[in-house]
Formats: C-alpha cells, sequence, structure tokens
C-alpha cells in the first residue's frame, strides 16, 4: 500500500517536472468583477507560450500573476515546482530575479543612457562594478547595441528602446522572460527584428518566454503552443498549428471569419494542410488520381515559426462532391464542407 | 514725475540698511527653503508610499497627511505667521525677528513642496516602477533610483516656483516683525513716504526673482538631460 502511495508521488512528481510553469485552477475579480476564471496553464521549459486575446480580456493581467505583481484570489501558480503562494514577500524579490520582463511602451528611465538603463537591474542587487561592465557588454551584444552604449532613450527608435528593455530583462539571467504586448508599438518589420531576437534569444539561452499579444503576427513567427483568452476565461489552447488548422470560434473572434461564397452548384471544401502534409501533392492527388474537377478559390499557406501549413478552399460540383469527400477521407485530408448556399 | 529723487534717502540708507536687509532676507529664505525641502520631500516620500496607488497603500496614514497639508495650505502667511507664534517661541526661544521667521516660513513651504514632489513623482511611468518591481527592486530602489531620479527635473521646476513665492512671504513676514526687504520697503519706503526706496527694493526683489529663475533653469536642464 506504501509502496503503491510513493508510486503515484513520484508518478506525480515527473509530471510536474516536465512543466517550469503551472497555473491551477487560477481565480482573480477586482471590484467584484471576475478578471481571471478558472485558468490551468502548464508552460515547458524552453517553450515559447503565447496568451493572445482581445484587450480587457485579462491576458496582462495573468501575466503579471506569474511574477507576483498582480495577487491572485485562488488556485496557484508554481514555478519550478516552488508555489507562489509559499513565498513570502522578501522572498519574492529574489524569485523574480529569475523572471524578466519587457512591456509595450519599454518602461526605460528617461534619465539614464542605455548602458545606465540595461545595467540598473544589477546596481539592484549590487554586482561589483566589473561583474555589471562585463555583462552589460555582453548584452549589448546580444541585442546589437554596442553602438549606441552611450545614447539616451529618447534618442532612440521604438525597435531600439525594447532592444535595451530586452537587455535590461535579461541582465540578471532569468530562465522566463514575461512579454506583456512588446511589439504592439512597433511598425511590422521592427516587430519582426524584435521577434527573430526574442526567439534567438529562446533557443541560445534557453529561456522560457511568455508572449501577451493581440496580434496574430506574434503568435504564428515565434510561439509553440498558445492559449487564447476570452473575457477571463482560456477558451482554447494548443500547438500553434492545431489552434490554426481548427480554425476555432475563438481565432475567428481575433481574426475575422473566412467567408467565401460557392458558385451556383457547387460547394466548398477547406482542406487543412498540415506541416507535415505539405510535400504530398495532395491538390495533385485529387485532380490526377481521383480525376476530381475542381478549382482552387483560396489558398493561403503560411509560414510559422519553423514550419509551414494552412487551408485550401476548392470548388467542387454538387456532382462530383461525394467522390472528392470520400477521397480525402481515405487520404487522411482534414476537411470540413462548407454548406454556404 | 511721480518719483522725487532729491529728497530720498536712498543712497544713504543702501549701505547701512537696505543690504543688510538683503541679506536678511536671503538668509531667510535659505533657511527655510533647506527645511522645508527636508521635511517636504520626507513627507512626499510618505505620500507616495501610501497613496492608493503606492507601494505600500495605506488610507489612514494617506488621508490625515493629505487633510494636515490641505489645511496648512489654506494658511495665507502672514496669518499663519501670527497663528504660530507660542510655537515659534517655543522652537526658536522669541517670535520676531528673522529667526523666528524661519520657523512659520519653513511650516509654510514645505507643505507647497510635499505636493509638488508628489505630483512629480505620480507622473512618473506607471510601467517604469513595474518593471523595477519585476527585477525585484526594494522599495527604497524604487523610491530613489527610479521615482526620485526620474521626477528631478520636474522636482527642480516644482522647487523653484516655490522658492520664488516664499521670496514674496519672507517680505511679508518683514511686515510682522522679521526684518529683511519687507520691512525696509514698509518702514523706510513706504511709511516715510520715500517712494524711491520703496521701488528699489521691489527692484531689487525683481532682480533676485530673476536669478533664483535663472539659477533653476540651469540646474533643470543639468538634470534633463
Amino acid at each position: 500500500m506504501l509502496i503503491a502511495c510513493l508510486k503515484l508521488l513520484a508518478s506525480f512528481k515527473a509530471l510536474g517536472g516536465d512543466f517550469l510553469i503551472q497555473i491551477n485552477n487560477l481565480y482573480k475579480s477586482y471590484n467584484n468583477e471576475k478578471i481571471l476564471k478558472n485558468i490551468n496553464i502548464s508552460i515547458k521549459k524552453g517553450e515559447i507560450y503565447g496568451l493572445i486575446g482581445q484587450s480587457g480580456a485579462g491576458k496582462s493581467t495573468l501575466l503579471r500573476c506569474v511574477n507576483g505583481l498582480e495577487k491572485f484570489d485562488s488556485g496557484n501558480i508554481s514555478i519550478n515546482e516552488t508555489s507562489l503562494l509559499s513565498i513570502s514577500e522578501m522572498d519574492l524579490r529574489v524569485f523574480r530575479k529569475k523572471i524578466g520582463m519587457i512591456f509595450q511602451d519599454f518602461a526605460l528611465l528617461n534619465r539614464r543612457n542605455v548602458m545606465e538603463n540595461i545595467s540598473l537591474p544589477m546596481e539592484c542587487w549590487k554586482y561589483t562594478k566589473s561583474e555589471i561592465k562585463e555583462k552589460t557588454e555582453y548584452l549589448l551584444n546580444l541585442v546589437g547595441l554596442s553602438n549606441k552604449r552611450n545614447s539616451m532613450p529618447s534618442e532612440l527608435s521604438g525597435g531600439q528602446k525594447q532592444r535595451v528593455a530586452i537587455a535590461r530583462a535579461l541582465s540578471l539571467s532569468p530562465e522566463i522572460l514575461l512579454c506583456d504586448e512588446a511589439t504592439s508599438a512597433l511598425d511590422p518589420n521592427t516587430t519582426d527584428s524584435i521577434l527573430r531576437l526574442l526567439s534567438d534569444i529562446n533557443k541560445e539561452l534557453g529561456i522560457t518566454v511568455i508572449v501577451v499579444t493581440h496580434e496574430m503576427t506574434v503568435i504564428k513567427n515565434i510561439c509553440d503552443r498558445v492559449a487564447v483568452i476570452s473575457k477571463g476565461e482560456i477558451i482554447d489552447e494548443d500547438t500553434v498549428e492545431n489552434i490554426f488548422l481548427k480554425e476555432s470560434a475563438a481565432i475567428d473572434d481575433l481574426v475575422g471569419k473566412k467567408i467565401i461564397a460557392a458558385p451556383e452548384n457547387h460547394k466548398i471544401i477547406k482542406l487543412a494542410i498540415r506541416n507535415a502534409d505539405i510535400n504530398k501533392n495532395f491538390i495533385w492527388e485529387l485532380s490526377a488520381i481521383n480525376n476530381t474537377k475542381f478549382s482552387v478559390v483560396s489558398a493561403n499557406i503560411e509560414q510559422f515559426k519553423d514550419s509551414s501549413f494552412g487551408h485550401i478552399f476548392i470548388s467542387v460540383h454538387n456532382d462530383e462532391i461525394n467522390s472528392a469527400l470520400k477521397y480525402c477521407m481515405s487520404r487522411n485530408i482534414e476537411h470540413t464542407l462548407i454548406d454556404s448556399n | 514725475m511721480f518719483i522725487s529723487f532729491s529728497e530720498t534717502r536712498l543712497f544713504e540708507y543702501l549701505p547701512q540698511i537696505i543690504l543688510p536687509a538683503l541679506f536678511a532676507t536671503l538668509r531667510m529664505l535659505f533657511f527655510s527653503m533647506i527645511l522645508a525641502i527636508i521635511i517636504g520631500s520626507i513627507i512626499a516620500i510618505i505620500l507616495i508610499i501610501t497613496s492608493p496607488y503606492g507601494l505600500r497603500p495605506s488610507k489612514r496614514i494617506y488621508r490625515i497627511l493629505d487633510f494636515s497639508i490641505n489645511m496648512i495650505r489654506s494658511f495665507p502667511v502672514i496669518i499663519l505667521i501670527v497663528a504660530i507664534a507660542p510655537l515659534t517661541r517655543a522652537i526658536v526661544g522669541t517670535s520676531v525677528g528673522e529667526k523666528a521667521a524661519i520657523v512659520p516660513l519653513t511650516i509654510a513651504a514645505f507643505p507647497v513642496i510635499a505636493r509638488y514632489m508628489e505630483a512629480s513623482m505620480l507622473e512618473v511611468n506607471k510601467n517604469v516602477i513595474l518593471a523595477a518591481k519585476s527585477f525585484g527592486a526594494s522599495d527604497s530602489q524604487i523610491i530613489f533610483k527610479v521615482l526620485f531620479s526620474e521626477a528631478l527635473p520636474s522636482i527642480v521646476a516644482g522647487l523653484t516656483t516655490t522658492t520664488i513665492l516664499f521670496l514674496a512671504s519672507t517680505t511679508l513676514a518683514g511686515a510682522v516683525g522679521a526684518g529683511g526687504l519687507g520691512a525696509v520697503a514698509l518702514t523706510y519706503g513706504y511709511q516715510r513716504f520715500d517712494d524711491v526706496i520703496m521701488y528699489a527694493i521691489v527692484i531689487i526683489l525683481f532682480v533676485m526673482v530673476l536669478i533664483i529663475q535663472g539659477i533653476g533653469e540651469l540646474v533643470y536642464r543639468k538634470v534633463k538631460k
């Protein structure tokens, strides 16, 4: 009996060990308004995890709960198997060294230059002068701002400011980086370069990244898994590929539903093309082997973090629709019949 | 010409009376401002910490301080000088003269300075404070390295305005026995119908205002970067 119990305990431990951050049954309300409802998320070490939702959905609040900037009413958050509830106010400061954070408005100190901004956390933790100098040099190189070391924040562009903020967030060598709408104030090109930097940091330093955003491009470009938050609840959570190919109502809400009208006597079939299937010539097979006549009315195979996938919409005459559907079934192509008429 | 230069005793009084009065005014202003800045900073920091959006919100402490500051600020300086005469006597042993004037001037000035500082620090970007918390800065580090440091240019501008405001108040203190330029303008100028002396002192005060403003702007530019 005892051995069985121990075994069970050990298996729980192993299960927990896979995840760096675990959020269980988290609730939070503010002025009687429920901001977070029953949040359950597990994030693996080294992962880039996205939280997407419209503004006011509670995603930033959730992010701030992770490093204890916001308190929660019930539930638990544990990081590296240490529960946030068990940490005293004093230890919380030490605990936060392991979690860097960046913001939409960069949150730099206007009266300190680039180097002084980056070294502020190290000053606060009483690093020696030489340690600070060495680390600052390294970080300036990492974010590509060596030539701007003495510039004031007011002399920098938005992208450069965010690079300084990233360097500052990394100065205490954290295990986790929290990004609160980090690219929302930047133009598309700058957004891409910041996302590339975050992705490089994730790969090279093995830092787990959580990004909060309302922009689909952020999720597409860097995330491994994503949770969709709406009105304080997680309404969907999956790998980026699954979330996109499912085209759940949650995603439709965010990006807008694609409406394709079928020509007369035709129906539209939506084919989900997964990254693994991208070279399988499904479209050719359907026409050459199955002899189906169809036209492609819309196709959007997109480049994601390190894969490509998307949908192809074909329009098929009513007489051939059954044969086409049967073929899709036989080849295990995920498909949906859109009966738009 | 409504001012007659033939009967004025300005040049006779200039070295004997006006110059010492100028130094008296400067001493009163200097010491009352220094004391008010020290007390005002402490109060401002307590206000910032205990405010509803502060680092350690405490409704009770904040309300008491807020109420007291508003109460002191509602006193006209000249009334305050008279009203707290017993307190002044308890602190410096007398309620007349230069030293005695420093007490009411300090008491009148520190709430103004505290409010200016509080307002300046409240304007520091909230996310900068969150960022500082996120890397584990302590409350005192947040106050001094972030809030105070970031708000410094705005605080300097506020202090310049306050100093000029209280230069006027030191002359007011002259009316109730503190000496200084105000007393000279009143007794040697106004009451003896020597308009030249009166306006000469106005000009001296005007130059002092320009100098204080100039220094204030210089320091502002220095700390603004």
